[in-house]
């Protein structure tokens, strides 16, 4: 107990290992969120995406934190909504005929135009379809018919697909065409104020209701952005934490603890079990790690657990076992091994008073500095398409981001915040490894 | 320590070497002394490098055994076969007019026999454990068969024209790639120990955690500002789109296209093995003979060059080998990223694809490579280590 309080009063010498150590408090502290705030079964539902859970996202979304940055401002998401009071509803009872009036009023200060204006309509009605008619109130007093159509069930109209809107609006996008002074000037600014979008339906029907509800798509979003199925990187980003962590250290205990065995059972037994292993390690030097991986993760299961499973057996006999047995041949020559027998003690003491000491130094930071290999190769296998399919972890991230050619539409957020994930976890534990290395072995100290 | 005493041996040797050039004339005896000694010396070297190769064949056998049965593990590879076979052996008796006249029974005993002969040609008959020798003969004589939808730009479908067509494209890039690193490795290893505990000594050794992470993830940064920011340089693949007429134009034009590649590799090891080579150079450089080089007045250069790069090249070559082992593992995302169409890019491609044969194949040919690797780096410490050429010591390890 006291010799790990005086390592870590050591390592806190070093700044590089305080940085390191900081670091990985927090990403500890970012895992625990992400399992406490989405817990793991609503992550994967959440990711899979699909219908209703993220069509209020714009997409291809830069964050929204962007705009402190820029002059021009781009507009956020609004959402109003009928059904939670968010737009006012009033509702005149069919007599025959009845109608109910929604209104979206909402503040328009950004410099740019949305992505796109969507309304989704829900109504109840026996037999007779409810008819809506829409008009646009711009801040200069004009009035827009948008469009009347008739709704079923539910309904989705998109301002965007619509064509005579478009035609009437001189060419111009009706998300775009909407919002400027003179649709026939051409593409000004978009005007600034308050805008109204009136929703009339008409009912035919004593108990036909209708509700609506209106998403102006922003062009930003959120705190991480979105991607191309209009999901909140906020999720991936949050949940690859605890992912790259978990495989990064459970990777690296496996490997360095069953390399230590296998390294100390040759020792041991020295002979032919020790030139065998010799001979396993030469032969899993010449196999090809990650195209083996490949094979495994195409033929067999991308489950994160069989490539963990394989990464762990394919790394066990690498050229870490020479170290480990160079140390322990020294252990087995000492004096005080013999002088320990001699006094009649127990293998157990023998192993954990004399062997563990000896070997500590040299596992704990072989076991750090492991970490960011192991963290980099899952997110690369991910790259490649054999991520596990439905985690979504930082590799998923940028795996998609370069399926939809994000570098090439300047999509930089996309791939930069995955990646600035991973360089911080590697280089957090790369940090603190080579600190502990230094702390354990001083002969590297004068250096 | 050995290594001291040994390299003390061989930097007199050199010294004999530099003071017999004042001394020309020999006699005939020394003469047939000095050929025995090289005859000694390469019959030495020619023994190492057929034992290696030797151990080396039997570490790729069993290498390659292990690929394919990992590849055939729960019966993959001969489900495909199998399917393959039904499908064609279908196929030619709906389209062969001269079974048009069989009733659906007979044509149904008609195509078992039919799939039973073909399953017999590929030895699908014979429990696994045979067909696993009959699989590693011929992937040891590359006979990997065809592919399942991926064909060469020369149109065939061989396994082996597939790899072999994209081979010198990674051969190109990592050749280029570890020479450079190595050099500028070892020059900047080598001036960080002159200058020991400057400024520049101070940054490469906070620098030294950035090379935890692989070149693939330098590369996309990289692809970031000069590609698709700044316009520079190509986001990827190996020349223009359409490749120049000119041989050099190609040329130049794959160079342009290797920039950011050589870069990334670079970047992602330069570091570490600018500082582990560092500190060999000066535990070698603190020997007790250097300081006797500096006392008789030898260049700077001089010494460097004979007293302290020579015995630490094996060390280095030993660490260097392992990097590239490393690198060429890390050749299927790393090409994947950057477009290169080489052999990494080639296997990625048929992972999309399920294409089997390619994938197996392009396994065995990568377990090759790093043999060949080996080998390679193997025979240069042959060349660089004086203990393997005086036959005396340990097997170099």
């Amino acid at each position: 107990m006291k010799a790990i309080k005086n390592t870590f009063k050591e390592l806190l010498r070093y700044p590089s290992a305080v940085f390191g150590l900081i670091i990985i408090a927090l990403l500890l502290l970012l895992s625990v969120y992400a399992i406490i705030s989405i817990p793991y079964h609503q992550a994967i539902i959440l990711w899979r995406g699909g219908e209703g859970i993220w069509y209020e996202n714009p997409r291809y979304a830069p964050p929204s934190w962007l705009n402190y940055f820029r002059r021009d401002k781009l507009p956020e998401t609004i959402m109003l909504s009928s059904l939670d009071g968010t737009a006012p509803k009033t509702v005149t009872p069919a007599d025959p005929s009845g109608s109910v009036v929604i209104t979206f009023t909402f503040d328009y200060p950004y410099d740019a135009f949305p992505q796109d204006i969507a309304v989704f309509f829900t109504s109840h009605y026996d037999k007779k379809e409810p008819f809506v008619n829409m008009s646009w109130k711009t801040p200069d007093g004009r009035d827009i018919r948008v469009a009347s159509f008739a709704i079923s069930g539910s309904e989705a109209y998109y301002f965007s697909q619509d064509t005579k809107l478009q035609r009437r609006l001189a060419g111009l996008p009706p998300q775009q065409g909407l919002f400027v002074a003179d649709p026939k000037a051409g593409l000004t600014s978009p005007v600034k104020g308050t805008y109204q979008l009136i929703v009339d339906a008409t009912t035919f029907e004593p108990d036909s209701t209708v509700d609506a509800e209106m998403v102006l798509y922003g062009q930003v979003h959120g705190i991480a952005g979105t991607d191309h199925l209009r999901r909140d990187l906020r999720v991936a980003l949050l949940w690859g934490t605890p992912v790259a962590l978990a495989f990064g250290l459970l990777a690296a205990l496996g490997t360095t603890a069953i390399t230590m065995v296998i390294a100390a059972i040759g020792v041991w037994f020295g002979g032919w079990v020790d030139g065998l292993i010799q001979r396993i390690t030469e032969v899993n030097l010449v196999l090809p790690f990650l195209p083996i991986l490949i094979m495994v993760g195409t033929f067999y299961s991308h489950s994160i657990w069989v490539i963990l499973g394989v990464v762990i057996l394919l790394s066990i006999f690498g050229s870490a076992i020479k170290t480990y047995r160079a140390v322990f041949l020294q252990v087995r020559e000492s004096s005080y091994i013999e002088a320990a027998r001699a006094y009649g003690a127990g293998s157990s003491r023998i192993i954990f008073s004399y062997l563990v000491p000896r070997i500590v130094p040299l596992l704990i930071p072989q076991l750090v500095t492991l970490i960011p290999t192991f963290v980099f190769l899952e997110a690369g296998l991910a790259i490649l398409g054999l991520g596990d399919p439905t985690l979504p972890t930082w590799g998923k991230i940028i795996n998609d981001a370069q399926q939809n050619g994000a570098l090439y539409k300047g999509l930089y957020y996309w791939v930069l915040e995955p990646a600035i994930f991973l360089m911080i976890s590697g280089l957090a534990f790369a940090l603190l490894g080579f600190s502990l290395d230094r702390v354990f072995n001083p002969r590297l100290r004068g250096m | 320590m050995p290594a001291s005493i040994v390299t003390w041996r061989f930097s007199y040797e050199s010294e004999a070497a530099m003071s017999e050039a004042a001394v020309p004339i020999e006699t005939k005896v020394d003469t047939q002394i000095k050929r025995k000694a090289t005859l000694n010396t390469l019959s030495r070297i020619a023994r190492y490098t057929v034992v290696r190769i030797i151990v080396l064949f039997l570490t790729v056998v069993v290498a390659v055994y292990l690929t394919i049965m990992i590849a055939n593990m729960g019966g993959y590879v001969d489900k495909i076969q199998r399917g393959q076979i039904q499908e064609s052996v279908s196929q030619m008796l709906a389209l062969n007019p001269s079974y048009k006249s069989l009733s659906a029974a007979e044509r149904q005993i008609q195509q078992e026999s039919l799939i039973a002969i073909q399953e017999k040609r590929l030895g699908l008959d014979q429990p696994f454990v045979v067909r696993s020798f009959i699989y590693l003969k011929n992937a040891l004589s590359l006979n990997l068969g065809r592919a399942l939808q991926m064909a060469s730009d020369s149109g065939s479908k061989m396994v082996k024209n597939i790899i072999l067509e994209r081979l010198p494209a990674t051969l190109v890039l990592f050749g280029v790639a570890d020479v450079f690193l190595f050099i500028f490795a070892v020059l900047i290893a080598l001036s960080l120990s002159r200058k020991y505990g400057s400024f520049w000594d101070k940054v490469f050794i906070a620098l030294t955690p950035t090379s935890s992470a692989p070149g693939w993830f330098y590369g996309i940064f990289l692809i970031l500002i000069f590609a698709s920011l700044l316009h520079w340089l190509p986001f990827g693949g190996m020349v223009d789109a359409p490749p120049p007429d000119s041989k050099l134009m190609y040329a130049l034009s794959m160079l342009k296209h290797m920039i950011l590649p050589v870069i990334a590799i670079t970047l992602s090891q330069i570091f570490l093995s600018a500082y582990t080579w560092r500190t060999f150079f000066l535990i070698y450089s603190s020997e007790d003979y250097v300081d006797m080089a500096k006392a008789k007045g030898l260049t700077s250069r001089n010494i460097e060059r004979s007293y302290i790069l020579r015995p630490t090249l094996p060390t280095i070559i030993t660490s260097f080998a392992l990097l590239v082992v490393f690198m060429w593992g890390g050749a299927p995302i790393f090409e994947t990223v950057f477009q290169w169409p080489g052999l990494g890019r080639a296997l990625y491609t048929a992972v999309g694809l399920y294409d089997t044969p390619v994938i197996v194949g392009s396994t065995v040919i990568f377990a090759y490579l790093l043999v060949i690797t080996v080998f390679l780096l193997d025979i240069a410490y042959a060349l660089v280590d004086p203990r393997v050429k005086i036959g005396g010591g340990s097997k170099p390890q």
